[in-house]
């Protein structure tokens, strides 16, 4: 088993780390990233990134994916530990700079000390300062 | 600090959402002491920094009844004051504590302005001057929050050794980031990574500050 952080999840699933590869059944593609491979790429809803052609690098014949691959294709970061058995998946730069330039507040869901979720939508409706803070 | 904001404000239409980049360990005893009734969350892996490109505490970002942001992330209104504290006494001089506390009035004050009049506050920022204000972003920005992501990670399950290699990763391929930096770090008998390396990297920055300048008139 893998541990993949990815987004705000933690994913635990039957994929194999070869060196800066990172194989799992393509099924599984789509219940850790939420991209599914078709025929006109990699596809979330209505939005598809196309994969180049020759797909050999990202796909092999059994029907296992190169999940890293994959993702740095898509220009965003692909870390994983010694072993294999931990990896990242992070959100490229071009991809967070276009978030932010529209100006849309990305939810996100946090633990109070209770241990309880509070998402940053529930406040819809309401200004909203949002603020860090740290002990360090 | 923020108490006192959320409860003169609230009702004009204020939340405040206050999210502790640290361990929820660490973070525990000052929310307990401080016993908040605004949203306090914890966020051990730096999440909200890095959807908001954040790189120092506190910063803040204001977001609209519709979920806009109408000023991206910035210094909360701290002020460099404590690099003028005599290092032996603690002492900070007359007329840095009185910057200090300048630059703390006057970030209140906007944030007031804001929840009383909402658009037609000044410091609602129009599209074009919050995307102009927004810190650049560079590929080694997001590989180093991927790297800190794992060594938070690996920390927790025991792979101390394994995590010290990629939250080092991190800190070299951020180095603006003082959050990554100070999580990171050793503390000193108080809790704060405050240390001589801490002191030797505050003092590097030269003229540049460590809490940047908030865009706000008359903003010290």
């Amino acid at each position: 088993m893998v541990t993949v952080l990815i987004d705000q999840q933690e994913v635990e699933v039957h994929a194999a780390s070869d060196a800066e590869a990172l194989w799992l059944d393509g099924a599984d593609l789509g219940r850790v990233t939420g991209f599914v491979l078709k025929p006109e790429g990699l596809c979330k809803g209505a939005i598809c990134v196309p994969l180049p052609r020759d797909g050999r690098d990202f796909a092999r014949a059994d029907g296992a994916v190169d999940l890293a691959a994959i993702w740095r294709h898509m220009g965003h970061p692909a870390v994983h530990d010694e072993t294999g058995e931990v990896w990242a998946l992070g959100t490229g730069a071009a991809a967070r700079a276009s978030t932010l330039a529209e100006l849309e507040a990305p939810d996100f869901a946090l633990p109070d000390l209770d241990g309880r979720a509070h998402s940053l939508r529930e406040l819809r409706g309401r200004k909203v300062l949002l603020v860090t803070w740290a002990s360090w | 600090m923020w108490q006192k904001v959320y409860e003169e404000l609230n009702d004009p239409g204020l939340e405040v959402m206050a999210v502790a980049m640290d361990t929820p360990e660490a973070a525990r005893p000052w929310i307990e002491a401080a016993k908040p009734t605004y949203t306090s969350l914890l966020d051990r892996d730096h999440h909200v920094a890095q959807l908001f490109n954040m790189v120092n505490v506190p910063e803040a970002v204001w977001i609209d009844e519709e979920g806009r942001v109408v000023r991206p992330a910035e210094n909360a209104g701290s002020y460099d004051g404590f690099r003028k504290r005599d290092r032996a006494t603690g002492v900070m001089p007359a007329e840095a504590a009185e910057l200090t506390a300048r630059a703390k009035r006057l970030y209140v004050e906007a944030v007031r302005d804001w929840a009383i009049h909402g658009y037609r506050s000044r410091h609602v920022l129009d599209a074009a001057t919050a995307r102009q204000q927004m810190r650049p972003l560079r590929d080694e920005t997001a590989l180093a929050h991927a790297h800190f992501r794992l060594g938070c990670h690996l920390q927790r399950i025991g792979k101390g050794e394994a995590a010290v290699r990629h939250l080092e990763e991190a800190r070299r391929l951020h180095p603006e980031s003082w959050s990554i930096w100070r999580q990171t770090a050793g503390r000193n008998k108080q809790g704060l990574a405050a240390g001589p390396d801490f002191w030797q990297r505050v003092d590097a920055l030269g003229a540049r500050r460590y809490y940047e300048r908030v865009k706000l008139d008359g903003m010290p």
